[in-house]
This record gives C-alpha cells, structure tokens and sequence, in this order.
C-alpha cells in the first residue's frame, strides 16, 4: 500500500516551500489554520499571514482588496464555509473583478466524517462553477496537489481548488506530468471510461484494476480540473469506449457528473452512470464507512461500470 | 488644494450633481437620492483630500476611494470625469447596453474606479483588504471607503470593522453618508441602525461625527483621521437625501427612480445649472 497523505497536508507544505520564493504571497484564514495547514506558512512567514476570525465572508472581501493591490491571496476555511457562506462574496468580489485569489478550501466533502452534516459540503464544486472565469480544480493526492497548485499559483485569476481531510494514497510520482485544465489518463482500456476527481481517483484505479482482471479494460481519467474542463477528453472516450461512469465525492447535482453529461449531451451522446453523493446530507461517521453508506467506494464504481457494459 | 475656500468645492459639488441628474434623465433609471446625498463627501475626496493623477489612474502609491454604497455611483462617475479622468458626456450613456458606465461601477471598465461594488458591505471589505496591502507595502497610502447607512444593517460591515481595528488600519477612513432613509423607508422603521458612531466606536474606531454636506467639516473630519495612527477612523456624516433638488430631498422614493424630463430641467434648474 502506498503512502497515505492529505491533500490538505501537502497544501500546507506547498505554501511553506512557496513562502521564501514568493514575497507577493498573503495567506488568509478564518480561525482554522491549524487544520487548513495554512499554519505552516503562518510558522515561516508570520507577516504575511492574517487570521481573520470566524467571519469567511469578510475574509474573501479582504482577498479581494489585497489581490487588486498586487498581492497573491491564499484564503482558507473548510469547503463548507469558504464555498458555501461565502458564495455571493466570491461571486462579486472575487469573481466578477476576476481578482488573483486562490480559494483553497479543505475538509471537502463526506471525508470530514465525525463532523457530521453541517461541516460536509457536497455543493461547492457545483457553487464554483457556475461562477464565471473561475477555475475549479480538485486533486486526488499529496503529490498532484503540490504539481497543480504550481500551476495555479503562476496564472492572474481566481481559483478553487478543493482539499480534504482524510489522508489518501499517494499515486502520482514527483516527476508525473499534469497540466491545469487536462484530464490525466492514468489507465488505458475501450470497453468502458472511468472519469473521476478528487479522492474519488484511488477508488476508481482499485475498481479499474479489478475490472481488469477479468479482461474488462476500462479506461481511467483523473479529471483534477472540473473548470475549464477538457471536453476533447470526455468525448473521446465517450466515442472510443462508449460508456462513462463518473465519480466524485460530491452531488451528482452541479459536479464532475453533470458537468461531464452536459458535454455529452451536446457533443457525444453516450450511456453514463454517476457515482457520488445522490441528493442527501451526510451525518457523523469514519470517512471510510460514510464511504461505503453513500455509494462512493471502489465497489460502487465497479458495480456502475457493470451495469452499464 | 484650496481647502480654505469651500465656494471652490460647493461649486465643482453643483456640477457633479447636475452631471448626475442628466445622466439619470438619460438612463432612465437609478439612485438620485444617495447619489445627492452623498456628492459633497465624494467631492471633497476627489478634489481636496486624495492622492491621485487622472493622468495616471493606475499609479502606484496612490490614495483608493472604494464606493460600497455602489448605487451611488453617478456621482463617482461624475466626480472622476470633472477631475479629469474622462469627458463628462461619456458617463451619459449610463446604464446603456455596451457602456463602460454600469449600473453599478466596474473596476475593469472605467479609469478611477478602484473596486467593482454594488453588492452592499463588501466594498467596505475589500477596502480593508486594501489597506492591509498599503501596510505591507509600507507605501502610505490611505484608502477610503464610503458607506450607505443601511448598508450598516449588513453583517460583513461589522466583521469588516472588527478586522480594520484589530489590524490598527489607521490609513482607512470610512465615512457613512447617513441620510436616514433607505428603500423602504426610514432606517429605524426597517431595521435600526444607529446609534452609529457608537457602534463604530465599540468595534475600536476613531469615530467624527459632522455634517456632510459642509466641506470645512469634512476637510477637518479627514485632517483628524490622518492624525491618528493606531485606529482606523469611522466619519459619520449626516447628509440629506435627494440634497439640492427640492422635490427629491428627504423622500425615500427617490432613492431608486430616475426623474423625468421636466423634473430632470427642473431639478438642474435648482441646482443652478443649464439643460
């Protein structure tokens, strides 16, 4: 078994790396630096650091003022509270200026697990998409975070990039290539596509892997970006393999699912199945066994890809 | 700067505001009533308190006004083309498919205007964030911000306040453009908002309480700010609504109407002006 670290971990180490290269760098938090990891760079570059208190909303107005001064804005909270309370705020002052803020929001999704369903946000993706101009990334481990929040770090605009609690196996290697904004395909195959994000990936490699076992060669997309998407990706597969099963640690309403059926829909119309969060709140669990109660388990996935063969 | 002879600023005042009522006439929509009301303040730091270059919008170092109050935005746009910015018949195509000219102003679209706001509080909150920028840059500058006094009843005003004084701002300067009224009506009969220096003063501001339609009260407001240096400061400024044009003053309806032809001729009339 490989390594498992989070996301939100490497995020942490990413900022500290960042911080001596980087002295346009401003990290914002809202009383959760500790496990938003920002502390990290608090640790290193305690000048350019602010908490700014239980009050998200003003966080990402302050974000905004510090990004059109010239600075490089990292605003932290859980997804639930950066995404969720702080939606119009992002909308208008982030958004709308196009300020250079990197919303980098942890605990995403059911993973927070003890928390229960107040802190599980399964909407931000769907949130932060619809907002325009924003790019919407969602890594799947330690060292794919590190790779993309480079490359999210070296472009002028706003970003949402979405981290999680748990820890989660390593896949990539340092020297993996990804690029911002294009799928990643990390297993081959024409008899069915895999496309997932996020922490979702390791499932969909386990359910993949077994598939193949049986000679069922599915093929396997890391989607880590959710905006802009590469729709050259998802049709290809939909017009090399013909069926698409999705998985996301988020709602099937406004995700990695319904953004890849909307491409779909319009270029390649093709049998698709979404695993992910079915229009519910979560409750208070391990993250593994919330897993397993709402359908977002290498088994899910291998048991979409079935149905749909 | 002339700040001994407020005639200079009263009579620049009168053209912002005639420079507003056309281009409402011409939108045919918008907010006369905070736009007058708050035409003096805006002069005052346009003409008499900033430091900015009309030449050179984007210089670096200079003074930031943030218009939170975003509807008010004909007089900015007003006060910016009178400073030079831009000729004063381009702001005429107010609110006109294709214009620079939004309904609410666009940071991107328009020389001077420092923050796209509208959205009531967050202009506030994004001057805070300016102001924390000119600290680390240690370049001096001051940033001011201008607030509605219902957009008061917003909580990010306040959590806003709370992060200007706990990171000793002293360069931001609010000013509340307190007219008493807002759309549906008199502040204490829709949601209480003062007492207002008060409130500013407990979440650890420096708090000026003048009358904002008088510019050597406003200068002296601004003086006093620039003196402190631990706190931010919060001017509260009472002003009339709809101020200079009989019929629109003190009336919440005009908060949100444009005139029409013959109330536009006779409001500039007023006003001391030619159609």
């Amino acid at each position: 078994m490989a390594d498992k670290i989070a996301t939100r971990q490497a995020y942490g180490e990413f900022l500290q790396e960042e911080a001596a290269k980087n002295k346009d760098l401003v990290v914002l938090d809202a009383d959760l630096a500790g496990s938003t990891k920002t502390s990290m760079f608090k640790k290193v570059e305690p000048d350019r650091f602010f908490d700014m208190g239980i009050a998200e909303q003003n966080m990402m107005g302050v974000a905004a003022g510090l990004a059109v001064s010239g600075k490089t804005v990292c605003a932290s909270s859980f997804a639930m509270f950066a995404a969720g309370r702080a939606f119009e705020i992002i909308r208008n002052s982030i958004g709308y200026t196009h300020a250079n803020v990197k919303i980098c929001a942890t605990h995403a999704g059911i993973t927070v697990g003890p928390d229960g369903a107040t802190h599980q946000t399964f909407e931000d993706l769907a949130l932060m998409r619809t907002i325009p101009g924003m790019t919407v990334v969602n890594p799947c481990d330690a060292t794919s975070t590190k790779l993309l929040l480079r490359q999210v770090l070296d472009f002028d605009g706003p970003c949402y990039v979405r981290l999680g609690r748990a820890s989660v196996p390593v896949f990539y290697g340092e020297n993996d290539k990804l690029e911002l904004g294009k799928g990643h395909v990390l297993r081959e195959g024409n008899d069915a596509t895999v496309i997932a994000t996020g922490i979702m990936v390791s499932a969909a490699a386990e359910a993949v892997d077994r598939l193949a076992e049986e000679g069922i060669h599915v093929r396997l997309i890391d989607m880590h970006t959710l905006k802009p998407l590469d729709e050259d990706i998802i049709v290809k597969a939909a017009q090399e393999t013909g069926k698409i099963v999705t998985a996301e640690e988020h709602s099937v309403i406004g995700g990695l699912g319904s953004a890849v059926a909307s491409v779909l829909a319009e270029k390649c119309p093709a049998r698709m199945k979404m695993v992910g969060q079915h229009d519910e709140f979560g409750e208070s669990g391990d993250p593994d066994e919330l897993l397993e109660k709402y359908g977002m388990t290498a088994d899910d996935i291998e048991k979409a890809v079935r149905e749909i063969l | 700067m002339k700040r001994e002879n407020s005639e200079y600023y009263k009579e620049i005042a009168k053209r912002v505001r005639i420079d507003v009522i056309k281009a409402l006439y011409h939108a045919g929509s918008g907010h006369p009533g905070g736009s007058l009301s708050a035409a003096d303040i805006i002069t005052a730091l346009y003409f008499g308190e900033m430091n900015i270059d009309p030449k050179n919008p984007k210089m670096p170092g200079r003074d930031r006004f943030v218009l939170s109050k975003g509807h008010a935005v004909p007089a900015q746009y007003a006060a910016l083309a009178e400073r030079g910015y831009y000729p004063v018949e381009d702001m005429m195509t107010l609110r006109k498919l294709g214009s620079h000219f939004q309904g609410h102003g666009n940071m991107q679209k328009v020389p001077g205007i420092e923050m796209s706001t509208g959205s009531l509080g967050q202009g506030f909150s994004t001057a805070v964030g300016m102001a924390l920028a000119d600290k680390l840059d240690g370049n001096g500058a001051r940033v001011y911000a201008l607030l509605g006094d219902g957009e008061l009843q917003e909580g990010i005003v306040w959590e806003a306040a709370m992060s200007a004084s706990h990171y000793g701002l002293s360069a931001l300067t609010a000013i509340v453009d307190w007219n008493g009224l807002q759309i549906d009506g008199r502040n204490e009969d829709v949601m209480t908002v003062a007492p207002i220096a008060e409130k500013f003063a407990a979440f650890g501001w420096q708090t000026i309480e003048i009358d904002g339609h008088d510019f050597d009260q406003i200068f002296s407001a601004l003086d006093q700010a620039r003196e402190e240096t631990e706190k931010p400061t919060c001017i509260v400024a009472k002003t009339v609504k709809g101020k200079g044009v009989d019929f629109m003053e003190d009336q919440a309806g005009w908060h949100g109407k444009a005139p029409s032809e013959e109330q536009a001729k006779d409001a500039v009339r007023q006003l001391g002006g030619e159609w």
